[in-house]
């Protein structure tokens, strides 16, 4: 046989298994997760606060992680939308998309997208350090809005760069103002923009090296923006890093939660694209 | 016109005035944060860059901050070094599966492909962390290692790059595709009509048709490697040194970052070295992120005819 077919046997063999390789580590995760984390997940731990002797053991569960990161997320991700939704019109509406400035936002934008996040979390300290703030659920809430709008713009400039020009023209025809074709462009991009926004939150409630800095850990329920808030990721780390073993599955627990937590936020977000970009016009 | 519908105009003039302003100011805000990031950071660090110098800083070896001693050295070498085991053992596979998946797979392998790569990507830090602690770190420990040296903990420069690995080739999978369905089915048509195999096709066209956008994807998993944390941290061991193999403990500079954010207030310079740490890894991913992207908008508008 001539070498180039052994050759072509060898790295079809090689594809096959990368390409298993990937599923297999997938599957490596989620059962790893599972099978760890499945039997320590209560009820009990999902609904209470830490008790007392909560990190030698005794009862109590991650309901101040839960909320906490809740909070955080629930309101960068609005304060990301008011943000980043004016810009993604600015760059594709009122400018035009191929002009220099809509190129250096963009730029801009994919390059604050690959800063990594422990990154932002000493920028986010500095500025609180600046304003004397200390760690704090506003903290966490500024540095996870830094993070956020870079994934916003990203995915929802995205989905608006698809709409067609024509589409624009023609409401210009009509005499519509800049802004009113606006409104045109966000009935076309809504379902673009919720999912962008399940996505983001996805990414940004998983995020530990942000918050490490900025929001402090906390056994309680942050009642205001200056006190402190507890998240899940470090919730998982804290707990892991025990030598106490029911301290440690309750990590694994924690773990589960997060992960079933980010991957709903990514179904719904996939389920929403198909099932609401029937009014598109293409 | 009636006075009632010039009004009218008017207003809706105004507000598009007033909207289109408001968008510029945040537009023009949010070309800064970059700016403004890079100079806090530079801010931060001026103390002990001016007490210390660059060039010293980023080569010695010596980390003691209870003495005043910042080195660097081993902390930007484990990154390095990490990043490049990542991308090591993440690109080919990533390669190989894009290739099996635009040229050779079967439609159910494509659509159960994607929702995992979706998967991978979701999967929060510490939860690849989690992995790596209780899969990888045993594995190198109990059954890798003992092959090549008499003890590891697990805790290892390996594990480090192999969680790592995993962690990018969602990205490098899903932009390998982009790129390889790029490529005209022309060229591979024409050179399986000189007798190529699809294995010579994929090598010698598309992969070398694609080699830009390979390379710029690259980089930008090489960006992603050098700055993760948590997963990094839980895995590699960080222990202040220069690994010399890859079942040595490594400490990469975002993991320093990490370690030490609780304590750094408390002794002099300590909050200024690991600024600057940050400003480091800024500087690096952020040319990094310029190449890459301003390489892969050019790949774009090439193949947008």
């Amino acid at each position: 046989m001539k070498f180039k077919f052994i050759e072509e046997k060898i790295f079809d063999l090689l594809m096959i298994l990368s390409t298993f390789a990937v599923f297999g580590f997938c599957a490596s995760i989620i059962w790893t997760i599972l099978k760890t984390g499945f039997g320590p997940l209560t009820w009990e731990m999902i609904t209470s606060l830490p008790g007392g002797g909560f990190y030698l053991g005794k009862e109590g569960g991650i309901l101040n992680a839960i909320a906490g990161s809740l909070m955080i997320v629930l309101s960068s991700a609005f304060l990301g939308l008011i943000i980043s939704i004016p810009i993604v019109f600015y760059i594709n509406v009122y400018r035009k998309r191929s002009s220099r400035l809509s190129y250096f936002t963009r730029l801009s934008f994919d390059v604050l997208f690959g800063i990594p996040s422990i990154v932002y979390g000493a920028f986010a300290f500095t500025i609180m350090i600046f304003f004397g703030l200390k760690t704090s659920l506003l903290g966490g809430i500024i540095v996870i809005t830094l993070l956020i709008i870079p994934i916003f713009v990203r995915s929802m400039d995205e989905v608006a760069k698809s709409v067609s020009k024509d589409l624009l023209d023609a409401t210009y025809s009509l005499g519509a103002t800049r802004l009113e074709s606006c409104k045109v462009v966000l009935r076309q991009i809504a379902p673009g923009i919720a999912t962008a926004t399940l996505l983001s939150v996805g990414r940004a409630i998983g995020d530990a090296a942000g918050v490490l800095f900025t929001a402090g850990f906390t056994d309680n329920i942050p009642t205001s923006l200056d006190q402190p808030a507890a998240t899940l990721p470090l919730s998982v780390f804290f707990q892991l890093s025990s030598p106490i073993p029911e301290v440690r599955e309750r990590a694994y627990a924690a773990a589960l939660l997060l992960t079933i937590i980010v991957l709903l936020l990514s179904l719904t977000g996939r389920i929403l694209t198909s099932r609401f970009s029937k009014n598109r016009i293409k | 016109m009636k006075r009632e519908q010039q009004l009218f105009l008017f207003q809706r003039i105004l507000k598009d005035r007033a909207a289109n302003t408001v968008m510029k100011i945040l537009t023009f805000i949010s070309l800064l944060t970059l700016v403004i990031m890079g100079g806090g950071l530079l801010y931060k660090s001026s103390a002990i860059l001016s007490a210390r110098g660059v060039w010293d800083l980023i080569t010695g070896t010596e980390w003691s901050p209870l003495s005043g001693q910042f080195g660097f050295w081993p902390f930007i070498l484990s990154s390095i070094y990490v990043t490049i085991l990542a991308v090591l053992i993440g690109v080919p596979i990533s390669l190989l599966a894009a290739l099996y998946l635009t040229e050779n797979a079967k439609a159910w392998v494509k659509k159960a492909v994607f929702p995992v790569l979706d998967i991978l990507a979701g999967i929060p830090s510490v939860v690849y962390g989690l992995w790596g602690t209780l899969i990888i770190v045993p594995w190198i420990a109990d059954r890798f290692a003992p092959h090549f040296v008499e003890y590891s903990s697990g805790y290892t420069l390996l594990a480090g790059g192999i969680v790592l690995s995993v962690m990018i080739i969602p990205l490098l999978v899903s932009l390998f595709v982009e790129m390889f369905l790029t490529i005209p089915s022309d060229l591979k048509d024409a050179s399986a009509s000189l007798g190529a195999t699809r294995w010579q096709t994929s090598r010698l066209v598309v992969i070398r048709k694609a080699s830009p956008g390979i390379i710029a994807a690259i980089v930008l998993s090489v960006s992603k490697a050098f700055g993760e944390t948590l997963a990094v941290l839980m895995v590699c061991g960080n222990m202040v040194g220069i690994p010399h193999s890859l079942f040595d403990s490594a400490y990469p500079l975002s993991a320093l970052i990490a370690n030490n954010y609780g304590e750094m207030l408390s002794l002099p310079m300590y909050e200024s070295a690991l600024m600057f740490a940050a400003l480091i890894m800024f500087v690096i991913i952020f040319v990094f992120n310029v190449i890459a992207r301003t390489v892969l908008q050019r790949v774009e508008k090439k193949f947008k005819l």
